[in-house]
């Protein structure tokens, strides 16, 4: 599920992190304004526990185990923007110091497991007004949502994988989902005899989180569509769907080693296009934040 | 000599109803030591919550260095009184002891360099100048509690407030943070079930039951009186 | 745990671990970018930087062979994709994974050998990164191992009670997690009040500071200029 530095083509890792970086940014900016503070250490200490948790093991049947990602239990238990920050928080430090996923590809690991899946794993707890059921489908969601756009922006770099593979992998994450929703069920439930009224059931004002939920989870659906129909990279996709190299360099990222081929020498072009990447990112972080200040200097 | 510690009738009712403390009187002079003695769950810890405002009284009074116990004193209040808390793994947040111990002058609004200042006297005074970079968890239990006191002692109190301060600590530890403790010329109130650790600091002891302050004395009077 | 080794190695004071994590952290990107590019007829400029990197652990005075094996815990999923691409007919790509997968773990593995935990954050905040997100790592990372530590403490506590099956275990298990949770909320508590006790008011005060000296700038250009040379050469 960790995505580490290697695997992605430029055009992926750099319109991942340009997605991922300023929705970080929004959502820490959101979680700081709206919550007291006490919140820094409780998420902090959430974030450990989450890395604790995995450590116990729990028995899976047939012998093996598995253990917890958590995405969907921190969103049922501190709402779904302070998760958010909780698992990217717990990304890069498994990126820093367990190599357990890149640093070029963090943005694609915390949109896939901090953003989308935290989001698509609360849209069904939100729904079903956090009965048991409402809990195992955010654990199943969450899971099976992050997998599958893991495994679409693989395939859409051009990693190559027989479909038997890919069938295997599928198998695989929806035994990893059902295993994720019955811990997540488990956990809560667990948590709700020892501590009553600690899950965060949505109120009448977080109905813009469904909605963001339900974005999240159409966007995973579409990418995983998008992959799932010609798995070997965007580039095929769109020559098979009969478009332009036009139309294919608007799919990839404008920052596409297509769109910077301006530039003659392509290894200019792809470095070019990573640097430039990185800097857009900066400059969006920057610009995010001075705006979000703004507002909030003109609301006060 | 002036008093640091007055309580008068000081109730405290928790959210669910339970009455924790049911009508306290207390003074400290400045300078002395008093150990807080009596079974658990009879309040002490309750009580010195109360002494830096991190709980507020449901009834009476709780005033510090004359300084009542409000919103508006509540920084020269926490200034003034230092919590060492139970476990110091809680207390010592930051990445290096350094930095933990600055973490109050920096608060306070000194510079960094200032606080960096202020906070390798406080290691030196508990004789941990040498581990200053180090992180909390490359500390021994001994280690710790010294940092954490260190901490405490960084904003210059004028009372310290040590809740069960020798459990995790071996024998040597208890007697080295004892021998510690009676140099530092700060007002003590000791929450505590070690005994010689009690008699070798405390001039005096209370024991609480049921949320109250039942008897005042002598420690070995105390230890005597309650079979303790 | 792995960290440690990489903390230990942190608070070396070679030139290298005296620069401005900014400094280091903006080297370690462009580094990263000029792998994540190679592609396999780059192979001589892969072979130049592992080259390169190495040089420099043995200039930061780290053991070399020991951050190389810390790299290679990205080489098992690797090879399971080099295999893939050999199947497909494609050996080269699967190369190439493994070749960008390890040369950037080398980088990410030197970056932290080279700065400590509490540097690289002030590092990353001088970068402007969200200093909420930080603060949540900071703690994190301070938290991490006493957490640890009590799930360990639960497990064995589990272990040494005879075993139940199936459902049970499950269920069981899911209660210690259970536990585990309360404990750590009943912690993030008292870890506030401590806070607060010391006049905590939602602000934690900046304490390191850094300067970024010619020095910085001098290590920056060592750094990325070979590498980026090296990258547009190859064209």
């Amino acid at each position: 599920m960790h995505i580490p530095d290697g695997y992605l083509s430029t055009p992926v890792w750099v319109a991942t992190d340009v997605v991922a970086a300023p929705t970080v940014f929004w959502l820490a900016r959101r979680a700081q304004s709206k919550f007291d503070h006490h919140r820094v250490p409780l998420m902090g200490v959430m974030g450990a526990f989450v890395f604790a948790a995995q450590m116990l093991n729990f028995p899976a049947g047939n012998g093996t185990s598995s253990h917890l990602v958590g995405g969907a239990l921190l969103g049922c238990l501190m709402g779904p923007a302070a998760a958010s920050i909780v698992m990217t928080a717990i990304l890069a430090t498994q990126a820093l110091l367990f190599q357990d996923g890149g640093l070029l590809a963090l943005g694609a690991n915390v949109f896939n497991m901090a953003i989308a899946g935290v989001f698509a794993g609360y849209l069904p707890f939100a729904l079903l007004k956090g009965s048991r059921t409402g809990l195992f489908l955010a654990g199943f969601c969450s899971l099976m949502t992050a997998a599958l756009l893991a495994l679409s922006e693989l395939l859409v770099s051009g990693v190559a994988m027989p479909p038997a593979m890919i069938t295997v992998s599928l198998a695989w994450f929806a035994v990893s989902a059902l295993i994720e929703g019955a811990l997540t069920m488990a956990v809560a439930t667990a948590l709700e005899r020892i501590q009553p009224g600690c899950l965060r059931r949505p109120q009448s004002g977080s109905r813009a989180w469904v909605v963001v939920a339900a974005a999240a989870t159409l966007l995973a659906s579409f990418g995983w569509l998008l992959a799932s129909a010609k798995p070997d990279g965007l580039q095929s996709l769109a020559l098979r769907a009969g478009l332009t190299g036009r139309v294919s360099s608007l799919l990839s990222s404008p920052l596409g080693e297509y769109q910077a081929s301006f530039i003659a020498n392509p290894a200019l072009s792809r470095t070019v296009a990573g640097m430039a990447g990185l800097v857009v990112i900066y400059v969006l972080c920057t610009a995010v934040s001075r705006a979000w200040a703004a507002t909030r200097r003109e609301g006060a | 000599m002036s008093l640091i510690v007055e309580v008068r009738d000081l109730h405290y009712v928790f959210e669910d109803g339970t009455e924790a403390l049911r009508g306290v009187d207390f003074t400290l002079r400045a300078g002395a030591t008093v150990a807080l003695l009596g079974p658990n769950g009879s309040g002490k810890t309750t009580f010195a919550l109360h002494l830096n405002g991190l709980l507020r009284p449901s009834r009476g009074t709780v005033t510090i260095d004359d300084m009542e116990v409000t919103d508006q004193h509540l920084r020269a209040i926490r200034r003034k009184v230092g919590l060492v808390f139970q476990d110091s793994d809680n207390q010592l947040f930051m990445p290096t002891a350094l930095e933990d111990v600055a973490f109050a002058p920096l608060a306070a609004g000194l510079t960094p360099d200032e606080a960096a200042a202020k906070a390798i006297e406080a290691l030196r005074l508990v004789g941990m100048e040498q581990k200053s970079g180090k992180a909390p968890w490359h500390l021994s239990s001994g280690e710790k509690k010294r940092v954490a006191i260190a901490g405490i002692l960084a904003s210059d109190p004028k009372l310290l407030v040590l809740d069960e301060p020798t459990t995790f600590l071996d024998p040597p530890g208890q007697r080295s943070l004892a021998a510690l403790l009676s140099t530092l010329p700060q007002a003590k109130i000791l929450i505590t079930h070690d005994m010689p650790f009690a008699r070798a600091l405390a001039t005096e002891a209370v024991f609480f039951q049921s949320g109250r302050i039942v008897a005042r004395g002598p420690v070995d009077e105390i230890v005597e009186r309650f079979e303790w | 745990m792995r960290h440690a080794r990489l903390e230990l190695w942190s608070r070396g004071t070679s030139f290298a671990h005296r620069r401005h994590p900014a400094a280091k952290i903006t080297a370690a990107l462009i580094v990263l970018v000029s792998i994540a590019t190679l592609r396999p007829v780059h192979w001589r400029v892969a072979l130049a930087y592992f080259v390169f990197l190495t040089a420099m652990t043995a200039s930061a005075r780290l053991p070399i062979l020991r951050v190389h094996l810390a790299a290679t815990a990205v080489l098992p999923f690797a090879l399971v994709f080099a295999v893939l691409s050999l199947a497909a007919g494609t050996p080269e790509r699967g190369l190439a994974i493994i070749a960008r997968a390890w040369l950037s773990a080398l980088t990410t593995v030197l970056l932290m050998a080279t700065t400590t935990q509490p540097d690289l954050l002030a590092g990353l905040e001088s970068l402007h990164a969200p200093r909420f997100l930080l603060q949540v790592m900071q703690f994190l990372y301070r938290y991490l191992l006493v957490l640890v530590e009590e799930a360990g403490a639960m497990r064995d506590a589990a272990a040494s009670r005879a075993g139940t099956v199936g459902v049970l275990e499950f269920r069981r298990a899911a209660g210690a997690a259970g536990v585990l949770f309360g404990r750590a909320w009943t912690r993030a508590n008292a870890i506030h009040q401590a806070m607060a006790a010391r006049g905590f008011t939602g602000q934690i005060p900046r304490f390191r500071v850094f300067r970024f000296h010619p020095a910085d700038l001098a290590f920056l250009v060592a750094v990325a200029g070979p590498v980026v040379a090296l990258r547009f050469i190859a064209g």
